[in-house]
């Protein structure tokens, strides 16, 4: 049996004809070629394959490509050609806070997510919404500080935005 | 891995999907949120015929405050759960417990009605609905039935919903009033399964506990009562005494098994110590409420 899934992925409709037991990371990767999205457990639990599905960061590993017909997919490739995440990404270059660069992808949507609905988390927020990010290389204390400075770098903008 | 080739239909309505369920003859697992089942297809523990997605029904969506209480459609997310104004107002042991249930990538797409037909006895929120007296809307080519929480978690990941049934709804009934209600968990880190979790209601009359609901998961098959540290509690003050006599109880009620994870002996010690933490946060609460 196939099914053909419409959506709309960074911006740009897609129509592709595929077996309902495809994930949205494998449809992702193997249809578009989108390989920013990384495929690592394959059960929800590691985190490398999240990308955003009408906005929320989910796992592309636990959401069936048919199940996401109709809906507007961001993955690490559209994020990222956005500039939306440009000082994250260069915070994470700053602080070292990758190595192989496996979780990255994952790490960019929770951060990203998180500083749009707390810009100023402290430590300990930070550390709790990358609860469910593996990184097997860092040891997490670069990726909260990357996460921390951009934050940080970002409300000193807005201030000095505001005082203009 | 991959999970193995499967069918699909996507359930335009409720008396539809049933009777698709009927047609296809126990070849078909119904998928909503896919969190519980896309991994276990993934991990090759099922391997239906065909999955009947229901998620995008509308008489499963939605959060709504009636005249019976709080009613929340089965396919809510864990995250509308945490933040929706309705529930922090009106179930707000919900909101609390939604919190420690897993990470908030897995709270955007995994459903509450999905949680609680799964009935992991790791997870908090079938011991939340249980303490809360809450009444499971479930349907069926019979048409509907309504079961109480008390019967509704039969035993391990087992439920009253019967084969082609569909949970509907979940219903909170209003809490009475002055309660003091109060979720917590201990996990080695936040998000992973809990070693052991428990909701607490106490209804106070004065300074006295005239009532108290203390359900545990992570420590038996399904979310456990501990009725003789409830009856530790009632009529009694929420003292230093009452709470380790409500502590020393607790082997009566509950009787953990040895795991891979934890020895039984640990998690019953584990049990105590969480009651113990669960109640002295409520003493100042109790105390404002006799003053």
């Amino acid at each position: 049996m196939k099914v053909t899934v419409e959506m709309v992925v960074n911006g740009e409709e897609v129509a592709e004809l595929i077996e309902p037991r495809m994930t949205l990371a494998d449809f992702l990767r193997d249809r578009l070629r989108l390989t920013g999205t990384h495929v690592g457990c394959e059960m929800g639990v590691c985190g490398a394959c999240l990308v955003m599905l009408d906005g929320k960061p989910v796992h592309g590993c636990l959401v069936l490509a048919v199940q996401a017909a109709g809906a507007t997919v961001q993955t690490i490739e559209g994020l990222s050609e956005s500039g939306a995440i440009a000082d994250l990404q260069a915070a994470f270059h700053d602080r070292n806070a990758l190595q192989c660069g496996y979780c990255t992808p994952g790490m960019m949507m929770t951060a990203h997510r998180l500083l749009q609905e707390q810009p100023r988390p402290d430590r300990t927020e930070i550390r709790t919404a990358l609860s469910g990010n593996y990184c097997r290389c860092t040891g997490y204390e670069a990726i909260v500080d990357a996460i921390a400075a951009t934050a940080d770098a970002r409300a000193a903008s807005r201030a000095a935005g505001g005082a203009e | 891995m991959k999970p193995p080739a499967f069918g699909y239909r996507l359930a335009e309505s409720i008396p539809q999907a049933l009777e698709t369920y009927a047609e296809l003859d126990g070849e078909a697992v119904w998928l909503a949120g896919g969190h519980s089942i896309v991994p276990a297809l993934a991990l090759r523990l099922q391997a239906p015929g065909v999955l009947i997605d229901i998620s995008r029904l509308p008489e499963l969506a939605g959060i709504a405050l009636t005249g019976d209480g709080l009613r929340i459609g089965a396919t809510t997310t864990h995250a509308e759960i945490l933040s929706h104004p309705l529930v922090r107002a009106h179930a707000p042991m919900l909101a609390e417990a939604a919190q420690f249930v897993a990470h908030p990538a897995i709270r955007n797409r995994a459903t509450f009605g999905g949680n609680l037909a799964l009935a992991d006895p790791a997870s908090e929120f079938p011991a939340v609905a249980r303490c809360l007296g809450a009444v499971f809307d479930i349907v069926g080519l019979e048409g509907a039935r309504e079961v109480a929480a008390e019967d509704f978690f039969l035993d391990l990941f087992t439920t009253a919903i019967a084969p082609g049934e569909i949970l509907r709804s979940i219903l909170i009934p209003p809490q009475p009033a002055g309660a003091l209600m109060r979720f917590d968990e201990l996990a080695r880190r936040h998000g992973d399964f809990a070693m052991v979790g428990a909701a607490v209601r106490l209804n106070p009359d004065g300074g006295l506990i005239a009532d108290a609901r203390i359900y545990f998961h992570s420590v038996g098959p399904m979310p456990m009562r501990a009725r003789a540290a409830e009856a530790a509690l009632a009529g009694r003050p929420l003292s230093p005494a009452t709470i380790q006599a409500a502590r020393q109880a607790l082997p009566q009620d509950l009787d953990p098994a040895d795991d891979a994870s934890l020895p039984g002996a640990t998690r019953l010690h584990l049990a105590g110590v969480l009651l113990g933490r669960i109640l002295t946060h409520l003493v100042p609460r109790i105390t404002e409420n006799a003053a």
